[in-house]
C-alpha cells in the first residue's frame, strides 16, 4: 500500500507529521493520540462525533449522509468563513473498508468533483495507552496531490511542478 | 515571489536537476564533479545549472577559481512554508479530537459507569 515505512514505535508524534510520498501522489500523516484504537474508530465513523471535531472551529461540520459500514458512504458541510467571507463548502466519499485498526474511504471535494482521492488509516496500538494513527491520502495526480497541499496558501501561486517530496524524503529539506 | 515559487517548481520537476540538488545538499561541488555520474555532455549539465541558479536554487562563487556549485537553501523555504500551512490545518483538527477524545475516556471511565450506564458504550 504505502511506498515507505512507517517510523519507528520509539518515534513519537505528539504534534501532526507530514510528509509528501516520494513515490506516489500521496500525503502521509501521524499523529498520536490519548485513546485507544476501538475509540479513534469511533471519533471516525461516529457521525455526531466526527461533527464535533473535523470542521473548523466553533462551527463545525454539518453531516448530511452517514452509513459507516464497508461499502457505505459519508457527506458533510462546514461553514466557516476566510477572514473576509463567510463560505460553505462539502466533502463526500464511499466507506471502502471499516475495521477496528482500519478505515478505508474515498474522499472527494465538491468543489473539485472528478478529482477522488482514496484513504488509509490506520490506528496502531501503541502499547502505553496510545494509539498513532497514520492517514495516507492517495491522490490521482502529483499535480492534484501538491495543489491539495498548497490549498493552504495565498490564492493566485502559480501553478508549477513540485517535486519537493523526494528531498522532504531524503531529509534535505 | 510568486515567479521565483514557480521557476523553483518547474526546476525542480527534472529528475536530473533533483538528483543535483540532492547531492548539493552534502556538499559543494565543481562542475565537473557533479556531472560525472550522468551519461549527459558537461554542456547539458551547465544548461541543468543555468536552470537552477535562475531559480536562485544554486550560486557560484565568483572569487574562487574552481567555482564551486552552493546550494541556496533558504530558497527552499518557499515550498515548506506551504507544507507546514497544511499541517497546521491538519494540527488544528487533531486538537479538536484530543478534546473529543478525552471526554469520550470519561465516559468510559469506570468510576462513572454507574452514573450513566448507557454511556460510553463503544458500538
Amino acid at each position: 500500500m504505502t511506498t515507505m515505512q512507517t517510523p519507528d514505535t520509539t518515534t513519537r508524534f505528539p504534534e501532526a507529521q507530514i510528509l509528501a510520498d516520494e513515490h506516489v501522489p500521496a500525503i502521509h500523516i501521524w499523529r498520536d493520540f490519548d485513546a485507544t484504537p476501538a475509540q479513534l474508530l469511533r471519533a471516525h465513523t461516529e457521525a455526531e462525533i466526527f461533527a464535533q471535531w473535523v470542521g473548523p472551529q466553533d462551527v463545525g461540520a454539518d453531516v448530511t449522509h452517514w452509513d459507516a459500514r464497508d461499502g457505505g458512504s459519508w457527506s458533510y458541510s462546514v461553514r466557516g468563513t476566510d477572514g473576509r467571507q463567510e463560505f460553505e463548502t462539502s466533502f463526500r466519499g464511499c466507506f471502502h473498508t471499516v475495521r477496528e485498526d482500519r478505515l478505508v474511504q474515498t474522499f472527494t471535494w465538491d468543489g473539485m468533483p472528478d478529482a477522488v482521492s482514496l484513504e488509509t488509516m490506520t490506528f496502531e496500538d501503541l502499547g502505553d495507552g496510545r494509539t498513532r494513527l497514520h492517514a495516507f491520502s492517495l491522490c490521482d495526480s502529483f499535480e492534484g496531490r501538491d495543489a491539495w497541499l498548497r490549498s493552504g496558501m495565498e490564492t493566485g501561486v502559480n501553478d508549477g511542478y513540485a517535486a519537493i517530496d523526494r528531498m522532504l524524503a531524503e531529509g534535505s529539506l | 515571489m510568486t515567479d521565483q515559487l514557480s521557476r523553483v517548481f518547474a526546476a525542480l520537476a527534472d529528475p536530473t536537476r533533483r538528483d543535483m540538488v540532492a547531492r548539493l545538499t552534502e556538499a559543494d561541488h565543481t562542475v565537473n564533479d557533479l556531472a560525472a555520474p550522468y551519461d549527459v555532455s558537461l554542456q547539458a549539465v551547465s544548461k541543468h545549472l543555468k536552470v537552477l541558479e535562475d531559480a536562485g536554487l544554486v550560486s557560484r562563487t565568483r572569487e574562487a577559481q574552481r567555482r564551486p556549485v552552493h546550494l541556496e537553501a533558504e530558497v527552499f523555504d518557499l515550498m515548506t512554508r506551504w507544507i507546514e500551512r497544511y499541517r497546521r490545518r491538519a494540527e488544528e483538527r487533531f486538537s479538536r479530537l484530543d478534546a473529543v477524545l478525552a471526554r469520550m475516556q470519561d465516559d468510559d471511565d469506570p468510576a462513572h459507569e454507574g452514573d450513566n450506564p448507557t454511556e460510553g458504550t463503544a458500538s
